[in-house]
């Protein structure tokens, strides 16, 4: 594989990522438990909308094609979109918001914090840039979810409950491929072997304070870097895209 | 104030704009603790670049004046024109002091 096919693929799976989860967290918009938080949850979204915007631009300048990073995000179909599956699981109730938020926001983290190390200029520009974000997101989230896990019994159970539901969406946030490979040989991506060790020492402390338990790991599904999802994408990408597909080129 | 509120307890929001600066109150938040409180204020108050530290404390640890005390506090300072500089000559040259 050609490095610049595998920078590509590389900058969707992050941006698809970071979109997808952005457009879950804004679902929260004016749904949030209190103002405050409402204003929180939008303002990650936004955090991560920008990234991935920056993401989609460098991508498009080596597609060509008049390609750009509007039509990256709006006239893609389901199996095109590399976004890791637990970005497009639904909200669920606050706890399993925020249980999202640790798993991923660590794994972001993790991952950003290795990029920053990286032989390609604009991923390392990227990731200066938004490691700061994603450790803001870790940090409240975790804050959250170890007063969810500490706080009463409702909150205990149902913070519980979203951190067994979600454990099995982990392992498809590390899988590897030819991608990657190529990458790897040219110092431009980590090994994600080395991210997972790294984040599931994040995720162990904060869960462990947080007085909850990791499950074992059943049931995985797994397959975003194939562009294999579970049924909630189409649903979230037809919300997303219905202006684009009815109208085309519509801009205002 | 004796409605019983099911609100998370307010905090009151202090902003220092640059180093050096004054702390200015911006406004308020709930929280349920400090931590939380700080955050909240910093995704209310600072997303437009607003600020580069932020104190927060809790409403119930500021002790003010009341309107009824307005009067005898600050009225007797109204008349007392010589507390303020305005008596002293500017030394020729001089424009900004």
């Amino acid at each position: 594989m050609k490095t610049q096919e595998a920078i590509y693929q590389y900058c969707l799976r992050i941006a698809d990522s970071n979109l997808i989860l952005a457009q879950r967290l804004a679902e929260w918009c004016s749904r949030g438990p209190i103002l405050e938080e409402d204003l929180a949850m939008t303002n990650i979204s936004l955090d991560l909308f920008g990234q991935a915007e920056t993401l989609y631009e460098y991508a498009a300048t080596i597609k060509g094609d008049n390609a750009t990073a509007d039509s990256l995000a709006f006239l893609r179909v389901e199996r095109e979109y590399f976004n890791r599956l637990i970005t497009e699981q639904p909200n669920g109730d606050f706890a399993v918001t925020m249980v999202r938020e640790v798993l991923f926001s660590a794994y972001q983290n993790h991952l950003y914090e290795a990029l920053c190390k990286s032989n390609d200029e604009m991923f390392r520009g990227f990731a200066e840039k938004a490691i700061k974000e994603v450790r803001y997101h870790l940090r409240h989230s975790s804050e959250w979810v170890i007063r969810l896990g500490g706080g009463t019994e409702e909150s205990k159970v149902r913070s519980q409950a979203a951190l067994n539901e979600l454990w099995r969406f982990t392992v498809d946030m590390f899988e590897m491929d030819e991608v990657d490979e190529e990458l790897i040989s040219m110092g431009i991506a980590p090994d994600m072997k080395e991210i997972n060790k790294s984040w599931m020492k994040t995720v162990t402390e904060v869960f462990t304070e947080a007085e909850l338990h990791i499950p074992d790991l059943n049931n995985v599904i797994k397959g975003s870097n194939k562009g294999i999802h579970t049924e909630h994408l189409g649903h979230i990408l037809s919300e997303m895209q219905y202006l684009q597909r009815a109208f085309p080129g519509a801009t205002w | 104030m004796t409605e019983k509120s099911n609100q998370f307890p307010q905090w009151e929001v202090f902003i220092q704009a640059k180093n050096g600066g004054p702390y200015e109150h911006a406004g308020s938040v709930h929280a349920t603790d400090k931590n939380m409180a700080l955050q909240n204020a910093r995704d209310i108050y600072t997303r437009r670049n607003e600020g580069r530290s932020l104190w927060v404390v809790q409403t119930d640890n500021i002790f003010s004046t009341t309107r009824e005390e307005e009067a005898e506090f600050f009225d007797p300072a109204e008349d007392k024109i010589y507390r303020t500089p305005n008596f002293y000559k500017m030394p020729a040259g001089t424009t900004n002091l």
